[in-house]
């Protein structure tokens, strides 16, 4: 932290900034629905699905520097969690089907880091991979997944206390909401988390586990711990996704979804919280922006040409994410250089 | 099971995972000597695929040979490409940092996925191996085994025997090993660096190209084919050691063994038993069976 | 006889053919810097890496404070009042001097449960870090990034990092290395003042400094110990002259 953190715990004036954004962001996301229609209904909250996603992801990634390639699996397991464990023919109850699916992401979470771990740099990238594959496979060929066509989901989850239902999670407003409250807790637990000891921790094994260990921290149960929440967190994710389409497939498990949550932390800006806010909005505005026929016409079905040019172009171009960009148009119309990584603490 | 039906099981096997052995070198190589990670690598094997597909019609058409020639034709264009890719594109990877190389290299599956469906399409093809070569051959007294695929496994491992020859009795081979475990005093040596990561850059696409043209006639050639066979390579490179093409052998011909006999025996575990298979490695040996 | 913090029984390693380390045994007490010289190749680094814990030794034992830690890994033996400095600078480049020893000293107070509580609001943490920082005289850039400190100051972030810890032994790998005359000064008389609560080990090159500050040298040649002794000893060891100080 800033030595300002350090005497006052006031804001610095940098933070300030950052922590305006933010919630100036919520603020918008809780007032969109006032104003927009169901498809954009629709489409926010698989957005926010999606940061909320990608956010699991930067604890890993960004705060840890775990680059683990194969993220799409806990969420997709929380996704079939909930819709597996759901009775056939009523609405579960989202008080057990919520913490089975965290569950199910953690656990399978905790088996793919304590393999993983054991591994380093490139291969950790591969080894995360192949367990994301191997879940995937399991989803696809055993009965256990119902193959390629998935599975539906016949009748959302409640949340009812007494035989009274409190919220409907059918209606697109009221479950909406239910996301948009969950990527604030998941947002300000991770801003929360970053700041504390464990936190400051993983923080210090991105930067030189080697120093860590000297110091005298055993790194590999950090390194587990840090899998497990982020694998928790992605099942939370999974879990949304499922009940708001009320389906699941095994692309849900896709190394291509691994690739993209990935994307977004990089395309937002790694080592920032809100850098998996912004890029989880970037990637799927892009995403719908290539899928358009209105600009590209019958081309649009080729749109992983555009985003994959796009892809590269960001990652050579901006590798620190959009989040810097304020700072580059800064320091070019004052110029003087861009500011660099001043003090400790990882952004919110 | 019987004995000749384990026997073309075995040879099955063998023909798998020596296919996937060439594939895996030219990544664990390309990983080992430059250190980049290449996610697209199953792309080349994909481009070779459809070139089986593609070229056969326009190699008749212009010169009138067959398949030999159409192979001939393929791997050229792959050098070609080879060189091509590393000076504009791979070239500029080699510095930054693992996320990025998979990032870069992942947009660049999508851009090659792409334009293969532009080109091409995206119906899936069978593609004819040459007349001479589809008979089969007697095995014991009812079965019969594919020439063809006696001819894949042999192509592997003359081109095997090749890569052996190249590393370690040549001067190339030499000058490759040794940029491999120390660049600069390669470099100081007055080697040039950049042409050397440049030929096997461009010989790692030539090989992977080359699996897919050889492997067409019996895997088909469908999209996604190329995305199928770089994560069975990953697995590959992480059960026999990054960089370490005797640990890729072997890891690919176990990695065979277990597919092949697990379709056999459990049909519906087939496509985990490979990543079980991983997951029972790493608990042993974390850094893969052989260390470059 | 004061009390020995750390003893190396016949440490040997060998990597296949070649025996790295060849064994080797030495003492550090408390209140000494002992020293261990030799060229380039002597094992020397092998030799503190076996004692920090990060390479196994193949035969012979470690004891630290009384206890046999040969099988403990690097952490472990930290936590136990082990610090190491490290040749190449090994320190967190992208915060600042104070989070660098704030977060050394959190080492000895982890909580990694307590996710909620601040870590930089845990008073003796900071206390730690700070007065690690003072005694290696930094204060002056306390909120500097530490990657953009002269080479010196990183050299002395090295060891107030191992301060925060509040180690007994302090294994220091060259930490005069790069530096000027005015820088290695400094570096001297604070490593005077640390030997009164400590046991240090030096591994050096500069021959100077070693004559200056060491209560005791061990000369390595080939991996094992050619002569060890008081420093004046050491010196006139016509071996040792030959082998390495080169008719000094």
């Amino acid at each position: 932290m800033s030595a300002g953190a350090r005497s006052s715990g006031l804001l610095a004036p940098a933070e300030r900034g950052k922590a305006l954004f933010v919630v100036l962001a919520f603020a918008a996301l809780a007032l969109y629905p006032l104003a927009a229609g169901q498809f954009g209904i629709d489409l926010v909250t698989k957005i926010m699905i999606y940061a909320i996603f990608a956010l699991s992801l930067e604890l890993l990634v960004g705060t840890t520097g775990l680059v683990c390639f194969g993220h799409a699996a806990l969420f997709g397991i929380g996704a079939y969690a909930v819709v597996k464990l759901s009775p056939e023919y009523e609405a579960g109850s989202v008080w057990w089907l919520l913490p089975a699916s965290i569950g199910a992401a953690s656990l399978y979470a905790l088996f793919m880091g304590s393999l993983s771990l054991r591994t380093r740099g490139a291969y950790f990238i591969m080894v995360t991979l192949a367990f994301a594959q191997m879940a995937y496979y399991v989803v696809h060929d055993t009965p256990l997944g119902g193959g390629t066509d998935g599975i539906y989901l016949n009748v959302k989850p409640v949340v009812a206390v007494g035989g009274r239902t409190l919220l409907d999670l059918d209606d697109p407003k009221t479950f909406y909401g239910v996301t948009l409250a969950c990527l604030a807790l998941v947002f300000v637990f991770l801003a929360v988390l970053l700041r504390s000891r464990f936190g400051r921790a993983l923080a210090g094994i991105k930067v030189n586990e080697q120093r860590m260990r000297a110091t005298g921290f055993e790194t590999y149960p950090y390194k587990l711990a840090a899998f497990v929440v982020s694998g928790a967190l992605a099942g939370l994710a999974g879990f949304l996704f499922a009940v708001k389409d009320a389906y699941v497939n095994p692309e849900l498990l896709s190394w291509h979804l691994s690739g993209s949550v990935l994307i977004m932390i990089i395309l937002g800006g790694l080592g920032h919280l809100r850098g998996a806010l912004i890029g989880a909005f970037a990637f799927a505005l892009l995403q719908e922006f290539f899928k358009s026929e209105a600009i590209w016409g019958a081309f649009a079905k080729h749109w992983h040409l555009g985003l994959g040019l796009t892809i590269i172009a960001c990652v050579a171009l901006l590798p620190r994410g959009l989040v810097d960009v304020p700072g580059q148009w800064r320091a070019r119309l004052t110029g003087r250089g861009a500011p660099g990584g001043a003090g400790s603490g990882a952004g919110a | 099971m019987d004995l000749a039906t384990f026997l073309i099981q075995c040879l099955n096997s063998l023909q798998y995972g020596l296919l996937l052995f060439l594939v895996a070198s030219g990544l664990t190589l390309i990983f080992g000597i430059m250190g980049v990670i290449n996610l697209a690598h199953g792309s080349f094997y994909m481009i070779g695929a459809y070139m089986a597909f593609a070229l056969a019609p326009v190699v008749e058409a212009a010169f009138g040979g067959g398949f030999f020639a159409t192979m001939v034709v393929g791997v050229v264009l792959a050098v070609i490409l080879g060189y091509v890719l590393e000076w504009a594109f791979f070239s500029f990877l080699y510095e930054r940092e693992h996320l990025q190389q998979v990032l870069m290299t992942y947009g660049l599956i999508l851009v090659f996925e792409e334009l293969r469906s532009l080109i091409v399409g995206d119906d899936v093809h069978g593609v004819k191996p040459p007349e001479f070569l589809s008979g089969t051959i007697p095995l014991g007294e009812v079965m019969t085994y594919p020439v063809y695929r006696l001819f894949i496994s042999g192509v592997c491992l003359l081109l095997a025997a090749g890569m052996w020859f190249v590393f370690t009795r040549t001067r190339l081979g030499m000058m490759i090993r040794a940029g491999a475990s120390n660049r600069e005093m390669v470099q100081s040596l007055g080697v040039d660096i950049k042409f050397l990561y440049r030929v096997v850059f461009a010989a790692g696409v030539a090989i992977a190209v080359l699996a897919g043209m050889v492997a067409a006639p019996v895997s088909s050639v469908y999209p996604n084919m190329g995305g199928q066979v770089l994560i069975i390579c990953f697995v590959v490179v992480v059960i026999g050691g990054i960089g370490s093409i005797r640990g890729a052998l072997l890891a690919a011909l176990l990695i065979g063994v277990v597919d092949t006999f697990g379709k056999v025996v459990f049909p519906q575990a087939a496509g985990v038993l490979v990543y079980v298979l991983m997951a029972l490695i790493l608990l042993w040996k974390p850094d893969g069976l052989f260390k470059a | 006889m004061s009390e020995v913090l750390l003893r190396a029984c016949d440490v040997t390693r060998r990597w296949g053919g070649l025996v790295a380390v060849d064994r080797v045994s030495l003492e550090l007490q408390r209140g000494q810097v002992h020293a261990v010289i030799g060229t380039n190749g002597a094992g020397k680094s092998t030799l503190i890496n076996i004692l920090s814990g990060e390479i196994a030794p193949s035969a012979g034992t470690v004891e630290l404070l009384g206890r046999d830690v040969s099988a403990w890994s690097q952490p472990r033996r930290a936590q136990a009042g082990l610090g190491r400095s490290y040749q190449r600078t090994t320190i967190y480049p992208e915060f600042s001097v104070f989070e660098n020893c704030r977060l050394a000293a959190q080492a000895r107070l982890q909580r990694p449960w307590a996710w909620w509580e601040r870590a930089d609001r845990c008073v003796a943490g900071n206390d730690a870090a700070l007065a690690a920082v003072r005694r290696t005289g930094l204060f002056d850039v306390l909120d500097r990034t530490a990657g953009l400190l002269s080479h010196g100051q990183k050299r002395q972030l090295e060891i107030a990092m191992c301060l925060a810890t509040a180690p007994q032994v302090l294994l220091l790998d060259e930490p005069l290395a790069g530096m000027g005359a005015e820088e290695t000064d400094r570096m001297l008389e604070l490593l005077a003042e640390l030997k009164a609560g400590h046991a240090i080990l030096l591994v050096e090159h500069d021959m100077d400094a070693v004559f200056r500050i060491a209560d005791r040298i061990t000369v390595m040649v080939n991996g094992s110990v050619l002569a060890s002794g008081e420093p004046q000893a050491v010196r006139a060891n016509p071996e040792v002259q030959a082998a390495y100080l080169g008719g000094h």
